[in-house]
């Protein structure tokens, strides 16, 4: 599976107001690999994740999706979106719907399954995340945790072919960024490509395949994570480094 | 107070034409209010200021002038609103098919005024529900239509519902204006021909036209309180 690119980032560029946020931003992600973006805050990393699936539309640039140009609007592009699964960092649960209603809602409006089916897989996702017994309460009843795991759920019933996540821990107590790390480790090991914006060192160790370092708007360096976290190659991510590893 | 019950079959006929009217003007003020809540926040520059224009118009301009501008700029133009003499719906309203049409323009008139102020109410509903929300919908593949349809509109229904109710009380007081606009047999007109022209006190019959207005919007207002206390759920 792996060595075939999902995801092509070709000179991206965008611009918030007159700030660069993206800067001729090369980047491509193979399938079955997993891209963990690390930076400072208002590097863009977020800005990256969101402009694969064009939350975020771009100024200038390239993105191609599994072969494909993303489009720019309309049924196309919610076509490309039902492919990519996102997980936010305040997860987003859908607040007035119930936890299996939140996972089936895609599934039957999107892909027209039928309920019974995607009641089913909803319930296997569930079982699967380890919220299995909180199917029919509101997102607002469950704990941090417990959401973003609900929204991993979600996504994960899209059947995507890649995983975003954009900080998907930052939100929550320390107590619980365990439960949610598991989830995506062991979506990793089952091969889903992802790209995780994150500020977690030890995910970035241990189930990236590939760590990408982002300052200013540009993609400073990338390298496998053993190779980065020992010898960083730029002084802009070893000063990043030294800020957040010495304590 | 005998004036009360010696006369009581005028107010009862009289808060019957009324509550018709409100029923009426209701279901035409959130049909316009929601069509115009819909524009102003449609992705299409062109609708949002078409939405944006009707609202500061009607919003604006006081009731007695959009009466004003119904009752006497309608005929002028050369209608007498007779889309509005649907068939089987004048079963139950028998007044939206007779030919004098000042029934059918105060619909018209309280419908335009109210719908300005539903659609605020809707709109600021739909503000109040969160962006990460619309973009959670987009993220999973959802359109526009989906997205308004399944996930936004339901939660800015239940933040919109209390100011709705206020909405539709204050339209409910408003439809006294009718009976000062060729509407006749409503409860304010009924009573106001109690005084004027057969010479009832004033004080009572008054007294009577404010109860049948509150038997309209009290149990309104309650209602309103159960749904809100119900919708407290899910937050």
């Amino acid at each position: 599976m792996t060595g075939e690119p999902l995801i092509v980032m070709s000179n991206v560029n965008k611009w918030f107001g007159h700030l660069h946020v993206l800067q001729d931003v090369n980047l491509t992600v193979d399938r079955g690999e997993v891209v963990v973006v690390i930076g400072p805050s208002g590097s863009g990393k977020s800005t990256l994740c969101r402009a694969i699936n064009r939350l975020e539309p771009i100024d200038s640039g390239d993105i191609h999706f599994d072969g494909q140009l993303l489009p720019s609007e309309g049924r196309p592009l919610a076509r490309l979106r039902s492919d990519v699964g996102m997980v936010f960092q305040s997860f987003n649960l859908f607040a007035h719907k119930t936890v299996l209603d939140n996972v089936m809602l895609g599934p039957v409006k999107v892909r027209g399954e039928r309920r019974q089916a995607a009641q089913e897989r909803a319930r296997q996702l569930l079982d699967r995340v380890g919220i299995g017994d909180q199917v029919s309460k509101y997102p607002a009843q469950l704990s941090g945790g417990q959401q973003q795991r609900a929204a991993i759920a979600r996504a994960l019933a899209m059947q995507p072919k890649a995983m975003l996540f954009d900080e998907p821990t930052s939100a929550l107590d320390p107590e619980m960024v365990g439960e949610v790390l598991d989830v995506m480790t062991s979506l990793a090991k089952e091969g889903m490509t992802m790209v995780v914006v994150t500020h977690e060192m030890g995910f970035a160790r241990h189930a990236a395949s590939r760590v990408v370092f982002m300052a200013d708007g540009q993609l400073v360096e990338q390298a496998p994570p053993n190779e980065f976290f020992a010898s960083p190659a730029s002084d802009r991510a070893k000063d990043f480094l030294s800020k957040i590893l010495t304590h | 107070m005998s004036v009360l019950v010696d006369q009581f079959s005028v107010f009862v006929n009289g808060f019957w034409l009324t509550l018709q009217l409100c029923v009426l003007s209701a279901i035409g003020a959130l049909l316009i209010g929601g069509i115009a809540a819909v524009m102003r926040i449609a992705p299409a520059p062109p609708l949002r200021g078409l939405g944006t224009a009707y609202v500061t118009i009607f919003r604006n301009v006081p009731l007695t002038v959009v009466f004003f501008f119904t009752v006497f700029g309608l005929p002028a133009l050369g209608t007498t609103a007779d889309f509005l003499r649907i068939p089987i719906l004048d079963l139950a309203f028998p007044r939206l098919a007779i030919d004098l049409p000042f029934f059918r323009f105060a619909i018209i008139a309280l419908s335009l005024y109210t719908g300005a102020f539903v659609c605020e109410a809707l709109r600021s509903g739909v503000n109040a529900v969160s962006p990460g929300q619309a973009e959670a919908g987009r993220a999973i593949g959802l359109g526009f239509r989906q997205n308004l349809w399944h996930v936004v509109l339901p939660q800015a229904w239940q933040a919109s519902v209390v100011p709705l109710g206020s909405v539709i009380i204050a339209m409910i007081k408003n439809s006294a204006l009718a009976g000062f606009f060729g509407l006749t047999g409503d409860l304010s007109q009924s009573g106001a021909e109690l005084v004027t022209v057969r010479g009832f006190p004033v004080v009572p019959v008054f007294i009577g036209i404010a109860v049948g207005f509150l038997v309209m919007t009290m149990p309104l207002g309650l209602l309103l309180d159960r749904i809100e206390s119900r919708g407290a759920m899910t937050r």
